[in-house]
């Protein structure tokens, strides 16, 4: 009993049983109807072991999308606590656990993964390449992402969740503090994921250099590819800071050490500073490639070419590098004196002038262009006046006198939200758009999607900018409940009415997808949107070896070049046999004991811990050891599977 | 072109909203501190205001313009590469509007990390506010009295705040009379403020630190010198001495109401000797706060 | 696969190429965790709490024997890639082995040097001095450890399959490795030993 008690939920709830029934059920649904169905085999062969980059970006969505939704009722709840002085709905306890999650799973577990699903499947295509540099690493990287989510989905049923804030700031998330294994879960699952996160860049960066179609110079490259290459060189140097963080974390809550504790010298500060030396970048590597989907659908659909596309990747470049150089701004008000305090708030200020120029060349590609306005344009045009906003407010914030006003404060949530919510949410439902017949085959349906894009921005309007009034009048972020005599009341449920409504567009999204399935055509052809870069130049949707022949290119719009120069893009119409990698269950097993491993941390459960250790040991043994040199795509099955794609030709 | 008149009309209902009601606490200063950073406040959001209604002309422009349907069919449009110029104005106006803001952002820096201006000659009241979870707790070592949860200063005076945590990080904060700092177990950090008129304002830890966090705020007064003076004797007359037992009963975690005592905890438990220096001034402030305050502020 | 003869064995196909780019982006990743740990180091090497101070624990006999150790073998895997470069598959083993045992030795020291510093009282809880001193070099041990049984299957690899694109470009591989951790040892050596000493 006493073993058992530690699995308990330290502060439980109705709607927590509710969550455990709920979530039990859905399991013995799901495993009873894949065994109903005989979908077991299935399930192994073709997604569990597949190392394919296209079924590995399709699962990066998928569960980007289900992240969406935990991470949004959360949201949902938030704004509904906080819809009246003095609500009761829910408890200090509980409004810190949700607003700690929601911040976790939006940016670890939806965000990233929305932008590794996009950069799985449209780079190697944009680029003419067969798969990634490395496949294995590839599955391997998604399923310890995917395993990292789940473990850190499991803790309000098992132990509890954990409750310091998503930014987890010692001394509060140290023992002392944070005395259910919440936190625990927190340092591991991240820990579990970034390591995917981390191997996901070193194979894009590999494959980007790498892997381009012949004629393909780095600025031939499709924007979205350079903005890829940018973000993964960001991840490949930002990560390891949080990989040192999350370890030093663990360590001082599982085995005693002094890094950001309260006495023996321990420095609660270097935390915050390793933190967001990771943190800010990280914001980087969300943007970067939302801005490359940006530049893709604003090129497209204004049917001219991207303006600027030189200052379009020096303006990357300069923001990769300078996003390591502001991180201090995140607590400007930690006392550190007016010439640190002025030095980051220049830096800061700097980088709003790159992404400025990046605005007006969007701008400048409208300009002579021919607008036609599809859902994923929709997105993007709406995202340019309301990122603007939110670009300004950063402007603000980083003027670092004035930010020991909006510092902590709703202000602040407002702000962060104006840029990741039409920054990095908007270019992944464009994206999500775009890219929906290259995945499927089939368009989504315009006109809800239209629907989808007009709900969430108003509802995106009215329940974050009545944040930006009640910070200046003293909000502070993260309160569970505040005084009728604060006044905060009426603007506060404006939010919460935005949130629903936002909620009702985030759901019409689902219904979207389930009515496109139903009734879209499957006769798109290769090129529904009138697109011009190469990942349009093959079938819809993809077959397995990317492009039947490898296509030589000459421009950074390879398609269009095709289309309205002449330009041919398979020069050699014979087909080779095609060189593919093997599927391997190895990386879902590996990561399946990556789980059982993080699991046994948290609970500290040493011998289950030592074994998984030991485990994941022998699966990279077994990875030296295993000689796999892939297998071939014969010729037959290569002109068997172009004409049943193509129409007979 | 819904959509425009939409983002128009918010922002026009903000601004009817901002002149309507009462004043928001952040722009409504009582002290100088707060005065220049409301005043850094509005130049921002003036100047970019500007930056935003270009963005949107041009967005408007370009949509109106260069619409499909407004195009014959076989309208093609050119090819173009960036030009020079044109980018070179993308990058210099902001290079020139963040400049200028920066200008502003570093001599504001200097002006909130020094004692407040107009006050230069006058000596700094030095108060530490030290936090616990989740109460305040205000020392006055020169007049030997400390408060929980409320907080009673001088106006035309500067103060000079002490801070620090007996727990998690949190962040002082009095909106109508300055920014926030934070205030960390391990070293002390200052805050200069100053009241210029008399009032209640409130104050609050900004920073989470943990369940009782909402309810973590304090009552700040600011009254003339010469109730500052009275209410300091009539504490020293009236309040029991504050222990080192009560303390200890006093930071375990919690909600308290307003307590009063003569004394300070500085002498059983000295505050942390680490010091986050704001500037050269809050050093020697440092330094000569372990002795008596003398006055020597002025030189400042 | 196709195998371009004119390369170095190791790099020799498409799939080998994007290893050894891949594996230096790695290590541009390590670099930043070992720089992370390095500047953690720094920030907190005066905090020593009611801990003992560098000064006081290290001691420099078994530092310069790991030294000495780890430096040799950095030199003696290099001789083991130039061996498998001629293709003399026996002198290459050799030398792996060398680099090996030299790896071991150079554990078997650093373990000692644990086992002293938790004697005088500077365990991995002690102060958070003592904490990032131990988790550094902790971590630098553990990749070494890491290292060993890596290098231990490239060789059995060698000895059963023969110097082949895929073996050649392991061994390779493996030998940045540890040169790298090589050079993460001289940081180590300049930047907490001796200035700790000094």
């Amino acid at each position: 009993m006493e073993f058992l008690e530690r699995f308990a939920v330290p502060h439980p709830s109705i709607a927590i049983y509710a969550s455990m029934v709920a979530i039990g059920l859905t399991m013995i649904a799901i495993v009873a109807g894949l065994t109903y169905f005989k979908k077991w085999g299935y399930l192994w062969r073709e997604w569990l072991t597949t190392v394919d980059h296209k079924r590995i970006g399709i699962m990066y969505l998928i569960s980007a999308l289900l992240m969406l939704f935990r991470g949004g009722v959360d949201a949902i709840m938030m704004r509904a606590q906080l819809s009246a002085p003095e609500n009761t709905l829910l408890d200090a306890q509980h409004y810190n656990e949700i607003f700690t999650t929601h911040g976790v799973v939006m940016i670890i577990f939806m965000a990233m993964p929305f932008i590794f699903a996009l950069m799985n499947f449209v780079v190697p295509l944009q680029i003419g390449a067969r798969d990634v540099a490395f496949p294995r690493l590839n599955a391997l990287s998604f399923w310890l992402f995917f395993m990292g989510a789940m473990l850190f989905n499991i803790s309000f049923v098992i132990g509890g969740s954990p409750d310091a804030g998503w930014t987890s700031y010692f001394p509060l998330a140290g023992n002392e503090f944070s005395t259910s294994v919440g936190t625990n879960y927190y340092m591991l699952a991240i820990q579990i994921s970034g390591i995917g996160s981390l191997m996901t860049g070193i194979n894009m960066i590999t494959t980007i250099l790498k892997m381009r179609a012949p004629g393909m110079t780095l600025m031939k490259m499709p924007m979205f590819t350079w903005s890829s290459f940018i973000a993964n060189v960001i991840i490949v140097f930002a990560f390891p800071v949080l990989t040192v963080a999350l370890a030093m974390g663990t360590m001082d809550r599982l085995f005693g050490t002094q890094f950001f504790t309260m006495e023996n010298g321990g420095m609660d500060m270097l935390w915050a500073n390793l933190f967001w030396v990771w943190g800010h970048p990280e914001v980087y590597i969300l943007i970067l490639p939302a801005f490359g989907i940006y530049s893709e659908v604003i090129s497209t659909f204004s049917r001219k070419n991207l303006y600027g596309y030189k200052s379009m990747v020096a303006s990357m470049v300069v923001i990769s590098l300078m996003s390591f150089l502001v991180w201090a701004h995140h607590f400007f008000t930690m006392g550190q004196g007016a010439l640190t305090n002025s030095i980051f708030s220049i830096t800061t200020m700097a980088i709003a002038v790159p992404t400025g120029v990046k605005i007006f060349n969007w701008l400048l590609t409208m300009w002579k262009g021919k607008i036609e306005i599809t859902t994923p344009m929709l997105y993007s045009l709406l995202f340019i006046p309301l990122f603007t906003l939110g670009g300004v407010t950063g402007v603000m914030l980083a003027m670092s006198a004035a930010d020991y006003q909006y510092h902590n404060t709703m202000f602040l949530v407002a702000h962060f939200h104006n840029v990741i919510i039409p920054g990095v949410v908007f270019a992944m439902l464009a994206g999500l758009t775009y890219y929906w017949p290259k995945m499927f085959g089939f368009m989504l349906n315009e006109r809800i999607g239209k629907w989808t894009a007009w709900l969430l921005s108003i509802g995106f309007l009215l329940a974050f900018m009545p944040m930006y009034i009640t910070g200046l009048d003293g909000q502070a972020r993260r309160m569970y409940t505040y005084s009728e005599a604060t006044g905060f009341g009426p603007l506060n449920m404006i939010s919460f009415v935005g949130a629903i409504i936002m909620a009702v567009g985030f759901a019409l999204i689902v219904y979207n997808v389930y009515y496109s399935t139903r009734y879209a055509s499957r006769d798109i052809g290769e090129d529904p949107w009138d697109a011009r870069t190469l990942e349009w130049a093959t079938h819809n949707p993809v077959p397995e070896y990317n492009f039947a022949v490898v296509p030589e290119v000459r421009s950074s719009e390879a398609l269009w070049d095709a289309k309205k120069h002449g330009h041919v893009l398979f020069k050699d119409r014979n087909y080779k046999k095609i060189h593919m990698p093997n599927n391997s269950g190895v990386p879902f097993i590996m990561s399946l004991i990556f789980f059982v491993w993080g699991f046994s941390f948290i609970f500290s459960l040493w011998i289950p811990a030592i074994l998984a250790t030991i485990g994941i040991l022998v699966c990279m043994a077994h990875r030296s050891f295993e000689q796999d040199h892939g297998h071939y795509i014969s010729v037959e099955e290569i002109e068997e599977t172009e004409t049943k794609m193509r129409g007979a030709k | 072109m819904k959509r425009k008149w939409m983002a128009l009309s918010i922002i026009f209902a903000i601004a009817t909203f901002l002149t309507g009601c009462e004043p928001l606490l952040v722009l409504d200063p009582k002290g100088p501190q707060a005065a220049r950073q409301a005043q850094d406040i509005m130049l921002s959001i003036g100047i970019m205001s500007i930056i935003v209604l270009v963005v949107f002309a041009m967005l408007i422009f370009v949509l109106f313009k260069y619409r499909a349907s407004k195009q014959s069919p076989d309208y093609e449009p050119p090819h173009m590469e960036g030009n020079i110029w044109v980018e070179a104005i993308c990058v210099g106006i902001p290079v020139i509007i963040v400049a200028y803001l920066s200008f502003v952002s570093v001599q504001s820096n200097y002006i909130v990390e020094a004692t407040p201006q107009g006050y230069e000659e006058k000596e700094p009241l030095v108060i530490y506010a030290s936090s616990s979870n989740w109460k305040w707790h205000f020392s006055y070592p020169e007049e030997n009295i400390e408060t929980v949860n409320y907080l009673y200063i001088p106006t035309d005076r500067p103060l000079e705040f002490k801070l620090y945590s007996h727990g998690p990080i949190t962040s002082f904060w009095i909106p109508q009379l300055g920014g926030q700092k934070y205030a960390m177990s391990d070293m002390i950090t200052t805050l200069h403020l100053a009241a210029d008129a008399p009032g209640e304002f409130m104050g609050r830890n900004a920073n989470f630190s943990g369940k009782g966090f909402a309810e973590n705020t304090f009552e700040v007064t600011a009254m003339s010198p010469t109730e500052f003076v009275e209410w300091v004797d009539e504490v020293q007359e009236t309040a029991k001495p504050l222990t080192e037992e009560k303390f200890d009963e006093l930071i375990e975690p919690g909600h308290l109401g307003r307590m009063t005592f003569t004394g300070t905890h500085l002498d059983f438990m000295p505050p942390p000797e680490g010091h986050n220096h704001g500037s050269s001034h809050a050093d020697e402030s440092i330094e000569d706060s372990h002795s008596e305050h003398e006055g020597d502020h002025s030189n400042h | 696969m196709k195998i371009d003869h004119s390369l170095p064995l190791e790099y020799s196909t498409d799939q080998n190429q994007y290893n050894i780019l891949g594996f230096w982006i790695f290590l541009g990743a390590e670099i930043m965790l070992f720089a992370t740990l390095f500047a953690t180091y720094f920030t907190l090497a005066n905090r020593t709490g009611s801990g003992p101070s560098g000064a006081e624990i290290f001691e420099i006999t078994p530092v310069l024997i790991e030294t000495l150790l780890l430096l040799t073998s950095s030199f003696t895997i290099g001789l083991g890639i130039h061996a498998m470069r001629l293709g003399n598959k026996k002198a290459m083993l050799s030398f792996f082995s060398i680099t090996l045992l030299l790896g071991l030795a150079f554990l078997g020291v650093e373990i000692y040097e644990f086992i002293h510093y938790v004697h005088v009282g500077a365990g991995i809880q002690t102060s958070a001095f003592t904490s990032i001193l131990l988790t550094t070099l902790g971590t630098h041990g553990a990749h070494v450890t890491l290292g060993l049984f890596w290098g231990l299957f490239i060789i059995l690899q060698v000895k059963k399959r023969g110097l082949t694109p895929q073996t050649a470009n392991k061994s390779f591989i493996f030998s940045l490795y540890w040169h790298f951790l090589d050079v993460v040892w001289i940081f180590i050596f300049s930047f907490i030993y001796l200035k700790g000493m000094m």
